[in-house]
């Protein structure tokens, strides 16, 4: 049956470049390919692309560059690497409510980890101080809360940062396609393509995104030298940066910054799709919420009561 | 007939005109380029110090400019809304002054997009929205689709309107083979660019206050509101100071129709806030926040009612026919509509929408000294343009600005550089 077919096109062609005028259509043809693979070059090749369209080289190329770029400006040795995401990891976070005491060391680990702005300052985790009679409540929710003693009284704490919702708002939204979720689960954003119209930050429901007012800065001696290039690399003023569960740890098989930092243990994470890990012991034996379920984000950031 | 030497006759041509003019002429030009230049001034300071110049924060990061952005695309949507009756019903005084309102629809685009880019953080990535050389996430974000309608409207009306003055100045009538059909389409673009815009904040689940399927008529009949209601005022500055003649009829008949478009406009307010205050859920805030203020958190309030207030002032002057008649009543209530649904959408959409956050801390907005200055730039540079386009329609349109080849009109060349 294949026979029909494949005549048919060998006729077909060989009537194009018929005996007639065999050298103008050659000529012609070999003028349009050119043409077609020069616009072909310029489109794909020519001009900086979103990170995950890069050749392997450019891709090798744009990460030294930016190695050179910061080595110089904070004087130090930064490597910056594209660790791919491992296959068959679907990674999820949880959060024991009812261990959590409120003292933000979470959010100070992040900022040393993830090299966020100190001033102005960025904190990609808030915590939020809440009342224990009203439940999880945002609209009496505190971020600025600053007793003497950390937990208070009658009160109870809810660190939130990006959710990782697999349903997310942020990257259906974004008009560049600056931001997308990556195999692993970890929604990213492209620091060099985002164009800070910051629709993503009007999507987001928990206030994860924050955007780069002024210029971010470190000072020397703090900078994390180890990067990510979709993570913890310094970025730019006038773009959006989030939590990315510490895709420069994660990726190489180590616990985010946070859970490092808890010090009452209240943070876990882990492979959603490996049944002995300990965030599917969570999911399948605590009783887990995610946060504002009614709106259908879908999160990957599980809260649970452990006691 | 040289084409060329045609079209080098009217660009010199309306150099000439754009350059004569009486003292008052050049005092708004004068003040209008006074604006633009302290506009530019405080964007190249915003663009080196970033947006930390402005009062926008991560708690409301939208603010004055994306108001004005949105308040714009209702008035370049309106203008054209003018259209319907003119080449719909073939209605004769209306159908002179078209060519008006797609001047302003045109003023009013550019300033949409200049508004759009003082917003974006990366203004040197713009074309990273281009489709092609950039990567334009379409179909899924709707501010790809905005971007797209925006400029396929714009393209549409300076279409339009460049060949009906360029013909006009030839001695020509239009070809209604591409005009009509054009124009004809951009009724529902008009109607389309403010829908698409609505939507931009309407898809969004995070924030209550926009999440209404209500917003895209209430955007429509606000805007049928405040675009005429600078038209009219325009039609009459054209008619006081030059001998356009534009019949008493069209003004009023206009007041009346936007007279209908308030009323739809309160009424759904009144929709949406029935619904918010009587169900009296968590979603309440938003509209609190906007009407009576947050405990101390009360910024807004005046606004507030203010935007009411002038809303129903225009509303009950326009549906009295002896008062839209009345010329200092008829003003009034042009510019109680334009300021009244200025505010509701510069004020009362974008900020109440961000405000309490999504994890509800109270940020309160006002926009900076430097947010006005830029804003007040982008408008001076609209306004601007808007009059330097009617300073050559106008005589092309009154046949005092002709090609001299062809004396198809009476016009002397000597009338040809009036004033
Ligand atoms: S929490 Fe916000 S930033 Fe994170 S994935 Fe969801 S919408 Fe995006
Ligand atoms: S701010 Fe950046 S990441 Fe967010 S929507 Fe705009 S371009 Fe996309």
């Amino acid at each position: 049956m294949d026979r029909r077919v494949i005549p048919a096109a060998a006729v077909a062609a060989r009537e194009d470049v018929g005996p007639a005028k065999p050298s103008r259509v050659s000529r012609r043809e070999f003028g349009s390919c050119v043409a077609a693979a020069a616009a072909g070059w310029l489109m794909t090749a020519c001009g900086p692309r979103r990170l995950h369209e890069l050749s392997k080289d450019r891709l090798r190329a744009r990460l030294r560059d930016l190695e050179r770029e910061y080595s110089e400006r904070y004087a130090a040795p930064v490597t910056v690497t594209d660790t791919p995401a491992m296959p068959n990891v679907l990674f999820a976070y949880a959060l024991d409510i009812s261990r959590c005491v409120g003292c933000r060391r979470c959010v100070y680990a992040c900022v040393d980890e993830n090299n966020q702005s100190r001033d102005p300052q960025v904190h990609w985790i808030r915590v939020l101080q809440m009342d224990k009679d009203r439940g999880v409540d945002f609209t009496h929710a505190d971020p600025y809360y600053a007793p003497r003693e950390v937990p208070e009284e009658g009160h109870f704490y809810v660190p939130v940062a990006c959710q990782q919702c697999r349903n997310a708002p942020c990257t259906k939204v974004c008009p560049t396609g600056a931001t997308w979720t990556e195999p692993d689960g970890i929604v990213v954003i492209d620091y060099d393509w985002c164009i800070g119209c910051r629709y993503c930050m009007a999507a987001c429901p928990y206030g994860a995104r924050h955007f780069n007012w002024s210029e971010p800065s470190i000072p020397r001696g703090q900078l994390n030298a180890k990067t990510h290039v979709l993570g913890n690399r310094p970025r730019p003023k006038g773009v959006v940066e989030k939590c990315t569960f510490c895709i420069q740890r994660t990726r190489d098989g180590r616990y985010p910054a946070c859970v490092e930092a808890c010090p009452v243990g209240a943070r876990k994470f882990g492979n959603l799709l490996d049944p002995d890990s300990e965030i599917r012991y969570i999911i399948e034996h605590k009783r887990v919420l995610v946060l504002k379920e009614d709106i259908n984000t879908v999160p990957k950031f599980f809260y649970f009561y452990a006691t | 007939m040289n084409t060329f030497r045609l079209y080098s006759q009217f660009v010199t041509g309306s150099v000439r005109l754009v350059l004569q003019g009486n003292r008052a002429y050049w005092a708004w030009v004068a003040f209008l380029v006074a604006l633009v230049i302290s506009g530019g001034i405080a964007y190249t300071d915003q663009v080196r110090s970033g947006l930390v110049i402005t009062s926008m924060r991560d708690q409301v990061s939208w603010g004055f400019y994306i108001g004005n952005f949105t308040f714009l695309v209702g008035v370049a949507a309106a203008a054209v809304v003018l259209v319907i009756p003119a080449y719909v019903y073939d209605w004769k005084p209306i159908r002179e002054i078209v060519v008006y309102g797609e001047l302003l629809a045109v003023s009013a685009i550019i300033m949409c997009l200049l508004f759009v880019v003082v917003d974006i953080g990366r203004p040197d990535r713009f074309w990273h929205i281009l489709p092609i050389v950039g990567h334009l996430n379409f179909p899924r974000s709707l501010l790809a689709w905005d971007v797209l309608v925006l400029n396929l409207y714009f393209l549409v009306n300076i279409t339009v309107v460049t060949h009906i003055l360029y013909r006009a100045f030839s001695g020509r009538h239009y070809n209604s083979r591409i005009v009509v059909p054009l124009v004809l389409l951009s009724i529902p673009m008009a109607v389309g660019i403010h829908t698409v815009t609505a939507f931009l904040y309407n898809g969004l689940a995070a924030r209550p206050y926009w999440n209404s399927s209500i917003l895209a008529p209430q955007f429509l009949a606000s805007a049928f509101c405040a675009g005429p209601a600078i038209l009219l005022i325009v039609l009459q500055l054209l008619r006081r100071f030059t001998t356009f003649e534009i019949q008493d009829q069209a003004i009023s008949k206009i007041a009346e129709l936007m007279a209908y478009a308030m009323f739809l406009n309160l009424f759904l307010h009144g929709a949406e806030a029935f619904k918010e205050y009587y169900s009296d859920t968590e979603h309440l805030l938003f509209t609190r926040y906007w009407y009576s203020g947050l405990g101390v958190h009360r910024t807004l309030v005046p606004y507030a009612w203010s935007a009411v207030t002038l809303n129903v002032v225009a509303f009950v002057l326009f549906i009295i026919p002896r008062a839209r008649r009345h010329w200092i009543a008829l003003n009034v209530g042009c510019l109680a509509t334009y300021a009244g649904c200025y505010i509701e959408k510069g004020m009362g959409l974008i900020i109440p929408g961000l405000t309490p956050d999504a994890l509800g801390e109270i940020y309160e907005y006002y926009p900076s000294m430097n947010e006005l200055r830029v804003a007040a730039g982008v408008f001076a540079l609209g306004f601007l343009i808007f009059t330097l386009m009617l300073k050559v329609a106008v005589p092309i349109s009154l046949g005092e600005f002709l090609s001299q080849d062809e004396h198809v009109a009476p016009a002397p060349a000597a009338h040809a550089t009036a004033p």
